[in-house]
């Protein structure tokens, strides 16, 4: 009894004495996502420095799986205390600007500014000549190898097509060193999306056409399907893959249970990581492979901007934020799991140090970065997309039926 | 001093709790029947509800892919709702019967029904895994699966392993209303109902069962219509994966409300699915009637 009451004395006066302090400081709240890029960690790090400099704010934080930041940003528009400050995906500013949820800050961006950074990461915030953030992950995904189980299959050096991929793969099932060579996050997911593109820009294929009609279900679109397929029914690739994300695969790769995996930047260091990676030390990174004839390389546009909602309280001091956030110290400082957005980044040798492997395949990587559709109704072309790629996956259906019925959900979207 | 009739009493008090209803319920309700009949846009609903009258439902109807849900919805809610009544009855005989332990049984039983649904989704999500779930080892171990299984990315099996995983989180609930009625029989009838001879089955149908068919019907409703709104197990275990395969009516009307933004035909969706709800709810309500007029 006097313990409790004693407990409540203490929470009182706390609540007395704390509640003042907080008065005077601005709340910024802000959204990012838990999963790739940038770990929650390395982001607490940025903003308690931001807090640190601008004493008068306070940063509140949330941290949502990938899955769940577009509806986050949707929803919180309506409400009263919405996000300030939001994370976003590079397939998303076409209908944030159609439906006003960004601040145009293109008059904040001077030329300066546009110069210096990749032409890959302004595609991520601009739509209709217009800027709604600032890029700040500049990110696309890379072909994943361990070295030992290359040199034990006797293969000298990785893949530079998908083709030679198969190739290799094949060796390294029959010589028994591993069941499953292949895995990739192909769960119902924009995940799977994320591959299907890589494969579609690597043999030639388009999305839409310049008239926004539906061409993925023929010529390279329909080749990627069909080669995802073979590469299940050869046995090559890790059946699981059709329900992994991401990190599923950077386990299956990090427990040596693949030989290749394609994978977003953040596994680099990740699978290079004793602590996180039992194949740590063995780990190589290339550009995604190309097509014969066709294309040397091929790289999806996994870019995320940060920007300001439009019903945000505190406009200036998201900015601010933001500014910090992707300022070029910081990013150089976090460059580990991210790279940075600043194209003189790649001179610096605090950046290189360390993963000069990874910036080799990024120069190619991220020079072939190729884009999603650019339209308000991306979200469910996508999803159309993507059950038809699991029902072909899953052998219920043939890619180029599967693929028929998703152009046709696309060609009636506006 | 003012006298008021007993009526205005009642009403006068009651007017606090139905001014709230009205506030929560009735008002986000009518909203929610006006803008099905709207084109309403969640980005700015009150600019863009444009009136189309029923187009939405006619659309809906049409859907394949809606009435593919409504068909997984179906099949979820029946293989759980009926394994839920029937573990949850047979647990309730068990836990009745005196033995050692059997306190701790009943508070066990608590457990699954306290555990927030998205961390039941979560727990099941890594007993299923494929690589390093505990059902995989499991089933190896003791010789009844020659490999791994992946028991979430087969579309025959996703909806099953969904439902198991929901199964272990709601039979509590018709145990311990099933228990709670098993306690109410009187050990006299057990024991006269023994006396004149009858067997175990005899007795469950004669004397046990009549005692508790009411309020398992109770729990049969009130489950079912939870089932029939499952989405947060699916949104957390599989999003409608693989292949659509355990997308249920929830999910979809999520996806058209606030993946699509079309809230207006996400109403209508939303309407469809409270109109089944509805005469499944009816159903079952004559159903008890029925029953109690017979016996």
């Amino acid at each position: 009894m006097k313990k409790s009451k004693l407990l409540m004395a203490a929470a009182l006066g706390a609540l007395v004495t704390a509640s003042p302090a907080n008065a005077e400081k601005t709340q910024l709240s802000a959204l990012f996502m838990a999963q790739a890029a940038y770990s929650e960690q390395d982001i607490e790090n940025m903003t308690e420095a931001f807090e640190k400099a601008n004493p008068s704010v306070d940063v509140k934080m949330e941290f949502v799986p990938y899955e769940a930041l577009h509806d986050k940003i949707v929803l919180s528009h309506n409400a009263s205390e919405g996000y300030d400050v939001v994370l976003f995906d590079v397939i998303w500013p076409a209908e944030f600007a159609q439906y006003g949820l960004l601040t145009d800050v293109s008059d904040k961006i001077n030329s300066a500014t546009k110069e210096e950074i990749l032409e890959g990461a302004w595609t991520t915030v601009e739509y209709g000549g217009k800027y709604y953030g600032m890029p700040w992950i500049v990110d696309t995904k890379y072909l994943f190898y361990n070295e030992k189980m290359l040199k034990e299959a006797g293969i000298s050096k990785p893949p530079v097509t998908w083709s030679e991929l198969t190739t290799q793969a094949q060796l390294i099932k029959d010589k028994g060193i591993v069941d499953y060579p292949l895995v990739w996050s192909w769960s119902q997911s924009e995940a799977v999306i994320c591959d299907y593109a890589t494969f579609l820009s690597a043999m030639g294929g388009e999305f839409l056409d310049a008239d926004g009609k539906p061409v993925f279900q023929q010529g390279g679109g329909l080749k990627a399907l069909e080669y995802m397929v073979d590469s299940i029914k050869l046995g090559l690739t890790n059946p699981n893959s059709r329900e992994y994300s991401e990190e599923d695969v950077r386990r299956t790769f990090s427990s040596g249970q693949a030989a290749f995996a394609v994978n977003w930047t953040y596994m680099y260091n990740l699978a290079n990581d004793p602590k996180e990676s039992s194949v740590a030390g063995h780990v190589g990174i290339a550009p995604a492979p190309g097509a014969e004839g066709i294309s040397t390389a091929s790289a999806v546009n996994g870019s995320m901007g940060l920007g300001i909602t439009s019903k945000s309280k505190h406009k200036e001091l998201a900015w601010k934020y933001i500014q910090h956030l992707s300022s070029k110290p910081v990013q150089e400082d976090f460059a580990k799991l991210s790279l940075p957005v600043w194209k003189s980044s790649y001179e610096n040798p605090e950046v290189t140090k360390g993963q000069e492997e990874l910036l080799k395949a990024a120069k190619v990587g991220l020079a072939a970065m190729y884009p999603r559709p650019t339209k308000a109704s991306y979200q469910e072309m996508s999803s159309a997309l993507q059950v038809a790629i699991q029902e072909a996956l899953l052998g219920s259906k043939e890619p180029a039926e599967a693929l028929n019925e998703a152009a046709d959900v696309a060609a009636d979207l506006d | 001093m003012v006298r008021f009739t007993k009526a205005t009493t009642a009403w006068l008090l009651l007017t606090p709790m139905m001014t709230i209803i009205i506030g929560v319920v009735g008002y986000p309700l009518i909203k929610t029947v006006y803008y099905s009949f709207t084109a309403a846009h969640l980005a700015s609903p009150a600019t863009t509800d444009r009136w189309v009258g029923f187009k939405n439902y006619i659309k809906a109807l049409g859907n394949s892919k809606f009435l593919d849900s409504i068909e997984n919805t179906a099949y979820f809610v029946s293989v759980s709702v009926s394994a839920e009544i029937i573990i949850g009855v047979l647990v309730a005989l068990l836990l009745n019967q005196a033995f050692k332990g059997r306190t701790l049984l009943r508070a066990l039983l608590i457990l699954p029904l306290a555990l927030p649904t998205v961390v039941n989704a979560m727990m099941w999500r890594l007993i299923y895994g494929p690589d390093f779930g505990a059902l995989n080892a499991l089933l190896t171990q003791v010789g009844l699966l020659a490999e791994y299984q992946s028991w979430l990315g087969d579309p025959d099996l996703a909806l099953w392993m969904v439902a198991i995983a929901d199964i272990w989180k709601n039979f509590p609930l018709v145990a311990l209303i099933t228990l709670a009625a098993l306690q109410t029989i009187s050990k006299d009838l057990i024991e006269a109902a023994t006396l004149d001879g009858a067997n175990t089955w005899q007795r469950f149908w004669t004397v046990v069962f009549p005692a508790i068919v009411a309020p398992v019907s109770v729990a049969l409703v009130l489950r079912t219509i939870e089932a029939f709104k499952v989405f947060d197990i699916i949104y957390v275990m599989t999003r409608g994966g693989p292949a659509n395969s355990t997308k249920t009516v929830s999910f979809h009307v999520y996806q058209e409300a606030f993946a699509y933004m079309r809230i207006g035909s996400g109403a209508s969706y939303a309407l469809i699915v409270v109109l089944i709800s509805a005469l499944l709810i009816a159903t079952y309500l004559w159903l008890i009637k029925k029953q109690g007029n017979t016996t």
